[in-house]
């Protein structure tokens, strides 16, 4: 087993989770121009909802990760149409103001529903990892990494091929010339907000296999994410997944040369060097990093 | 009595939180989401100067002030180019990495133990020691900063900063040197927060990581935003409520950690219906109020036939 293996492997680990959660910021980002702060919650309690079906319906893990997607997709519709589609039109500062509140808001009703003690997924014991490339990995990483990527190709072809993925992609390049030539912009932010939602639950669900679930998770996951789409270039569906591997792996690598105490500031680090420097990210467009300078906040 | 008089004292330090901070959001337009590490930074200073060094209060609060004010800047400088929900996450994330080096540079800020037994704070001799003392000394130092704040406002200062807010190009058209006023104005919030901080440190005499958190800077952007962007009796109005809403809470017999979330509830429910049905606030920044207050007594005193002609419909 060598340092510089493991290390490699865990950032792609908790990079793929990065990603998974990206994918989500970086679609509605690139429809609504807007940040959905509340994502990382939307991950939390699809967590929770996992955690519920497993310990108080029985139900198998499988079968609670597909409930927990669902119920979490219909909580991202739910708080698009109440919380964000009011706001469209006035402004910057009242979405974010509102996702804000709503992130704590779901952060503070988790903490009354399920309790502050830390919970985990984890089925059965520890199992033996697996040694590959001097890296140990353990079984339940391996399935995150497979989930991970075979979501990714789906997530890819259905944006492809799909006449929903495709008007997607439309709202994303112009959102009223989409919605001139007939496509029902409403609907297709529901079912952008509703992906990405599912997608956070995936994560969260996964992070509540691998580690554990607590009612702040999504804040520090969240902010992680989001960093990941900035760094590969937010509103970019291939480049949140390459920021998601890249955050994981400066991460990882990163706690080797500094205290360990300091590992979630590596990911603000990132995030504030990368805003400052490239605000467009590494797949970003040069339109977008003009945008980000000069436009007021109230515009 | 002792226990309204305790709450007085934090609503004297939140009303100088939010007033400082209504000067960056209000004011200038910048969506600051960092103010819990200024908070926490003039805490931090100003306890550790009284306490390790042994400086007097006064001195330990103008350090504090300063030291905030400067992390305001260095945190201004390579934020100051990025646009409104950028600006505001690069902010949170400096407001982070802040309270990481709070909870592990241990050798100076004790790590999570946080600094007990901080001094209280003494004055040509006199030492605010009781409540009652100190809420004379909070509610002194609030009006004075309320006082400065609105000086600073509606000085031809203030103006630079409302017309950065309202359009940055039309400033920078008129020669104003956009970045040196946004960074001042985030300087000077900085300051009020670190002086804030120091009072806080002070009063409480035990200061830990976990005040500054994320979730404090919420409750102050809801402070202003309950009040109102842009006025500072809003600021002031928003704090006191904010701060004596939740406490009934206390008196219900539940488990404490709910009771911390139910308050975060208040906080959040508020700040969501605040921005889908009143996005100005209580006493948001309206040119036209003046305007429309006339208008609706002309309004009534032509309905009333003390005035012939109907007086003419505002926009």
């Amino acid at each position: 087993m060598s340092v510089t293996a493991q290390l490699i492997a865990n950032g792609i680990i908790a990079g793929a989770i990065y990603a998974l959660v990206a994918l989500g910021y970086t679609m509605v980002y690139g429809i609504l121009k807007f940040i959905n702060f509340a994502h990382g919650e939307v991950l939390m309690m699809g967590a929770y909802f996992a955690y519920t079906c497993v310990n108080y319906l029985g139900m198998p893990i499988w079968l609670a990760l597909l409930v927990a997607m669902a119920l979490s997709a219909l909580l991202g519709v739910i708080i698009e149409r109440v919380a964000y589609k009011p706001l469209r039109y006035s402004g910057r500062l009242a979405p974010l103001i509102t996702a804000i509140a709503l992130s704590i808001f779901l952060q503070s009703m988790a903490l009354i529903i399920w309790g502050s003690e830390i919970r985990t997924l984890r089925q059965g014991s520890v199992s033996k990892g697996n040694e590959i490339f001097g890296a140990v990995i353990t079984n339940n990483q391996l399935l995150i990494i497979a989930t991970t990527v075979g979501v990714l190709i789906i997530l890819h072809l259905f944006l492809k091929y799909a006449k929903l993925g495709k008007a997607m992609r439309a709202a994303t390049d112009n959102l009223p010339l989409a919605a001139t030539i007939g496509i029902e912009v409403d609907k297709v932010i529901g079912i952008t907000f509703a992906i990405g939602s599912a997608l956070a639950a995936l994560a969260g669900v996964l992070v509540g296999i691998e580690q554990n679930i607590e009612p702040t998770m999504g804040i520090t996951l969240g902010i992680k994410a989001f960093t990941a789409a900035v760094v590969g270039g937010i509103g970019n569906i291939q480049g949140a997944v390459l920021g998601g591997f890249a955050v994981g792996l400066i991460e990882n690598i990163g706690i080797w040369f500094i205290p360990s105490g300091y590992k979630d500031a590596i990911a603000f680090l990132v995030l504030v060097i990368m805003l400052i420097f490239r605000p467009s990210g590494i797949l970003g467009t040069k339109k977008e990093e003009e945008m980000g300078k000069t436009e007021s906040l109230f515009g | 009595m002792a226990y309204l008089e305790h709450l007085l004292v934090l609503a004297s330090i939140y009303i100088i939180l939010s007033a400082s901070l209504n000067i960056i959001i209000g004011f200038t337009g910048m969506l600051n989401l960092g103010h819990a590490a200024f908070f926490g930074i003039g805490a931090y200073i100003s306890a550790l100067l009284a306490k390790v060094i042994g400086l007097s209060w006064i001195a330990s609060v103008i350090f504090g002030i300063i030291g905030a004010a400067l992390a305001g800047v260095l945190i201004g400088i390579p934020c100051l180019r990025l646009r409104g929900d950028y600006l505001a996450i690069a902010t949170l994330g400096f407001g982070e990495i802040i309270r990481a080096v709070m909870k592990n540079w241990t050798s100076v800020t004790r790590g999570p133990l946080g600094i007990p037994g901080i001094p209280k704070p003494e004055l040509l001799g006199y030492r605010f020691a009781s409540v009652n003392e100190f809420l004379l000394l909070s509610v002194v130092i609030m009006i004075i900063s309320v006082w400065l704040i609105h000086r600073i406002i509606h000085s031809p200062f203030g103006r630079v900063l409302r017309s950065i807010r309202e359009d940055e190009i039309a400033s920078l058209s008129l020669g104003k040197d956009i970045i040196k006023y946004k960074l001042l104005a985030l300087a000077i919030g900085a300051g009020f927060a670190g002086l804030a901080g120091s009072l806080y440190a002070h009063y409480i005499t035990f200061i830990d990581p976990t005040t500054f958190t994320f979730t404090e800077t919420v409750l102050m952007v809801s402070m202003v935003v309950l009040g109102g962007m842009g006025s500072l009796t809003g600021s002031i109005i928003g704090a006191i409520i904010l701060t004596l809403l939740p406490e009934p809470i206390r008196f219900v017999q539940l488990p404490t950690n709910v009771v911390a979330a139910s308050r975060q509830i208040i906080y959040s429910v508020a700040l969501i219906l605040l921005m889908l049905f009143r996005p100005t606030g209580i006493l948001g920044e309206n040119p036209n109020r003046k305007n429309k207050i006339l208008y609706f007594f002309k309004h009534l005193a032509w309905k009333i036939g003390l005035r012939t002609n109907k007086p003419e419909q505002l926009i």
